[in-house]
């Protein structure tokens, strides 16, 4: 493998993680703070990519579009928050599970209701569509680099979120104590419409990156809610850190996998790196909550 | 009913991070005797009694059982080895009948469980075994009620119940008594004296009206170590141990 | 006087229920081709599959406490293990490590095979994911159920998302399982056999241990038993069970595709059992009738069902907790 390969390989590695990275965050702090499994997570990836096209179209700006997108798509959030997710709190995974699928379904086909089944195309603006030579003979699009740049940020932010502010405070306490929150005073419902927000919109967001990539469908979601579910493994639940570092590897992994390795065995290696992981620390590698 | 084994502990040390709650301790238990250990909270008692039955490995240090060490052990060989354990907080099956919790004891001992076809309840010889345990302790009238309807008092009776089912050769108690009224523990003491002499019974409590009535000898626990060891006339003397619960302010008396 | 625990007796308002059951079953086909509905037997059939696969479920989930979001995968894998050995029995034979293995449509070669790699699969699988718990255990069954999936995706010689038809049906002492009448009461001899072996399973020695562990695990190791094992061992049982199920599924339909396969079947198979009622062993089959008829229904409403089917399912897992099962006999917790 050339150099120049490992290079665009490895670059495409860290966007795929970085999206993930996003994905990952917000499912990750809501099982943390609310012990709640969400597997319509993914209908939020696919909201938001639906919702960036729509304000897209409205507004005839990537960039506008994309700012009317994220808060729409938080919205929606509540929205589910507080009709479907607070009865849930009370309840066992596997109810979580099957009333989230629940959704799912309802998502899935609500978006093909309204925009029907054929795939959609989110247009980039003209400074970003091309590509650029990051070396020497090296040419990569803008965008993914902007993709990673975007994640990256938004780390940052998390880190900040959860280190520096009262609401950081609050969800790593949450996390590592639920019952604790509670006796603290904080109005938990709003910690955990606010939290929950905070997951969709991060959800969102990762869709509108992945948007103009992959194209907008109904179901796009779904593969990619399989493999937050593996990063959260891997990382811990309730970790974010845990979340950055396994999204990384895993968006590596699977990235050099397609690469190097015939097509069935690609497709296996991010679970085998999982179920090494799980060998050797069953709760993940920065894990608090079975 | 096998023979009461000895229990040897030799410099254990179970550290949780920066938290030492077991301190190189040392501790022989004799053969049959009643050893009670006794402590101010916080001295690492339930710590030391997970290690005993093998939830906990220690950091360092070997437990011995009648010469064997067993420290490799897991929790489940040591019960097949004769350490049988009962909890502080309840922990019984609660949609099981009292019966079939003491059953699942003896069940553990009495060959293996994969078998697929034969219903447990029609094994006379399993059921028989069970029941007379529970006769034992006194539970006879209430052998089909389900485990989370008995009384407090009741599950603690039965505790004890599917610890003596497994026929152990030590017996490892943590606070039997605890959350009982006067005439319930009464009640437990009596039955403990009963078993006195078939097994050799390590008994965390801190009530100390049992620990007076029933225990050979004394060991105090402080912040993981064992400050002292004797019988309880001696423990109560001792000026070390006074000073440890109370401070100085005369006997040791229970909480 | 010994003190006994009740035998596991099946009290009368179960054994009405099962035999009304039973009876409806039974006289199905007749009923289906008296007006004329043959469609219906095969209906039938496909619900008792799921039957079948939901009570192996049952039995890890129910008795188990074990959430596995990866059940559809050994239905799956034995489906196709059939369909791969029929297909190479007619056309070339499979070429395996460097050996030319004929195919077959025998099933007494077949079907111990499709069942051996759906129970080797759970073994593999369990070993891994009962190291976990909790949220753990159920997300690395679903990941687990997509590795599969996946796997089967990518193999184009066997149809890969377009699926593989059945080259030959399973021959087996004579019978022509092409006929859906004969497809159906063997099915349902395999169901009742299921049924009966699962009664006597959870109430050996090793389905109290099984149910024990479930409700207190501590307590079981404290006094002796292994629980790790005990879980494996149901789940492999439970896996092998479910294997049954897909060898009578492909027969049934004389196709399997990668949709077999999918985490979302899995989930159909979850709400069978809770909609009929978790451990309660009978339940599923219940829940499989209802919630197949339920599916037919709103298919034949409109095009985009999904979106009632999405609601009907979150009211069914927050209101309908005790399930169907509970519902016909009332209310009996006596479990024990």
């Amino acid at each position: 493998m050339s150099p120049l390969l490992i290079i665009e390989q490895t670059l495409n590695g860290l966007q795929f993680g970085v999206t993930l990275f996003l994905m990952a965050a917000g499912l990750t702090l809501v099982f943390g703070v609310m012990n709640l499994v969400n597997l319509a997570h993914g209908s939020m990836f696919m909201l938001g990519a639906y919702a960036l096209v729509m304000f897209e179209r409205l507004t005839g700006s990537f960039v506008l579009g994309l700012l009317c997108a994220i808060p729409a798509t938080a919205l929606v959030g509540v929205v589910i928050e507080v009709l479907v997710m607070r009865t849930l709190y009370r309840r066992d995974h596997l109810d979580q599970s099957l009333a989230t699928i629940g959704l799912i379904l309802l998502l899935n086909e609500g978006v093909r209701i309204v925009w029907g089944k054929l795939p959609l195309k989110a247009a980039l603006p003209a400074a970003v569509s091309g590509s650029v030579e990051i070396l020497p003979g090296v040419a990569y699009p803008v965008f993914r680099l902007v993709v990673i740049a975007v994640g990256v940020l938004v780390a940052l932010a998390m880190w900040w979120l959860v280190t520096r502010t009262r609401i950081g405070m609050l969800v790593r306490a949450g996390a590592s104590d639920r019952e604790m929150i509670g006796m603290l005073g904080v109005d938990i419902k709003k910690l955990c419409t606010i939290v929950f927000g905070i997951g969709t919109a991060l959800a969102g967001l990762a869709g509108m990156m992945a948007a103009p990539i992959i194209g907008v469908q109904s179901g796009m979601g779904d593969n990619v809610l399989i493999l937050t579910l593996v990063v959260i493994v891997i990382g811990g639940a309730g970790s974010v850190r845990g979340a950055f570092i396994a999204a990384l590897a895993v968006g590596l992994f699977d990235t050099f996998g397609r690469v190097l390795l015939p097509p069935a065995v690609a497709s296996m290696v991010i679970y085998i790196l999982m179920a090494a992981v799980l060998l050797w620390r069953p709760q993940g590698l920065f894990g608090q909550h079975a | 009913m096998a023979e009461p084994a000895g229990l040897s502990l030799r410099h254990l040390t179970k550290s949780f991070g920066a938290l030492t709650a077991t301190d190189d301790l040392s501790l022989e238990v004799r053969p049959g005797e009643v050893h009670a250990i006794i402590g101010p909270n916080g001295a690492g008692k339930t710590t030391l009694i997970a290690q005993i039955a093998g939830e906990l490995t220690p950091s360092a240090g070997d437990i011995y059982l009648d010469g064997e060490c067993v420290t490799p052990l897991a929790g489940p060989e040591r019960s097949l080895r004769g350490i049988a354990r009962s909890f502080q907080i309840t922990c019984l099956c609660h949609r099981f009948s009292a019966l079939t919790n003491v059953a699942l004891a003896v069940q553990a001992h009495s060959g293996h469980s994969f078998r697929f076809w034969r219903a447990a309840a029609r094994d006379v010889a399993l059921q028989a075994a069970a029941s007379e345990v529970l006769a034992r302790v006194g539970l006879a009238e209430r052998a089909q009620v389900m485990a989370g309807h008995l009384a407090h008092g009741e599950q603690r009776q039965l505790e004890l119940a599917v610890a003596l089912a497994t026929r152990p050769r030590l017996l490892v108690l943590d606070e039997p008594m605890a959350g009982m009224g006067k005439e319930d523990s009464a009640r437990m003491i009596a039955l403990l004296k009963q078993i006195r002499g078939t097994c050799t019974i390590v008994l965390v409590e801190h009530d100390m009206d049992a620990v007076f009535a029933l225990a050979d000898r004394v060991s105090v626990l402080v912040y993981g170590r064992c400050i002292a060891t004797g019988t309880p006339q001696h423990i109560r003397a001792n000026a070390e141990v006074r000073h440890a619960y109370l401070g100085d302010d005369g006997e040791v008396t229970h909480d | 006087m010994i003190a006994r625990t009740r035998r596991p007796e099946l009290p009368l308002r179960l054994l009405v229920a099962l035999a009304v059951m039973l009876l409806a079953f039974a006289l199905l086909p007749l009923v289906a081709q008296w007006f004329g509905s043959p469609y219906f037997i095969r209906l039938g059939t496909r619900v008792m599959v799921f039957a079948i696969a939901a009570v192996s479920l049952d039995l890890i989930l129910g008795y188990g406490g074990m959430v596995s979001f990866g059940h559809a995968t050994y239905v799956g894998v034995a489906a196709y293990v059939v369909a791969i050995l029929a297909h190479h029995g007619a056309n070339e034979p499979l070429l395996l490590l460097g050996m030319s293995v004929p195919g077959t449509a025998n099933a007494w070669i077949a079907w111990p095979a499709a069942i051996l790699a759906a129970s080797l699969i759970a073994l593999v699988v369990g070993a891994i994911s009962l190291r976990t718990t909790g949220i753990y255990f159920i997300m690395i069954t679903l990941a687990f159920t997509q590795m599969v999936y996946f796997l089967f995706l990518s193999l184009q010689q066997y149809g890969a998302d377009e699926g593989l038809r059945l080259a030959n049906r399973s021959e087996l002492l004579g019978l022509d399982l092409g006929n859906r009448v004969v497809m159906y009461y063997v099915t349902l001899v395999a169901l009742v056999l299921v049924l009966f072996g699962g009664w006597k399973l959870v109430h050996s020695r090793f389905g109290m241990v099984l149910r024990g562990c479930q409700q207190n695990a501590r307590r079981m190791e404290a006094i002796g038993f292994r629980s790790y094992r005990y879980k494996l061992a149901a789940f492999v049982i439970a896996g092998a069970t479910a294997g049954l199920a897909g060898v009578l599924q492909v027969n049934n339909e004389a196709f399997v595709s990668t949709a077999d396969l999918h985490w979302l079947r899995s989930a159909d198979l979850l709400i069978m059992v809770i909609l009929g009622g978790v451990g309660t062993l009978f339940g599923p089959v219940v829940g499989a009738v209802a919630w197949v008829l339920l599916e037919l229904w709103l298919e034949g409403l409109t095009v985009h069902w999904h979106v009632i089917l999405g609601p009907v399912l979150i009211f069914i897992v927050l209101f309908a907790k005790n399930g169907l099962w509970g519902l016909l006999l009332g209310r009996g917790d006596d479990r024990g």
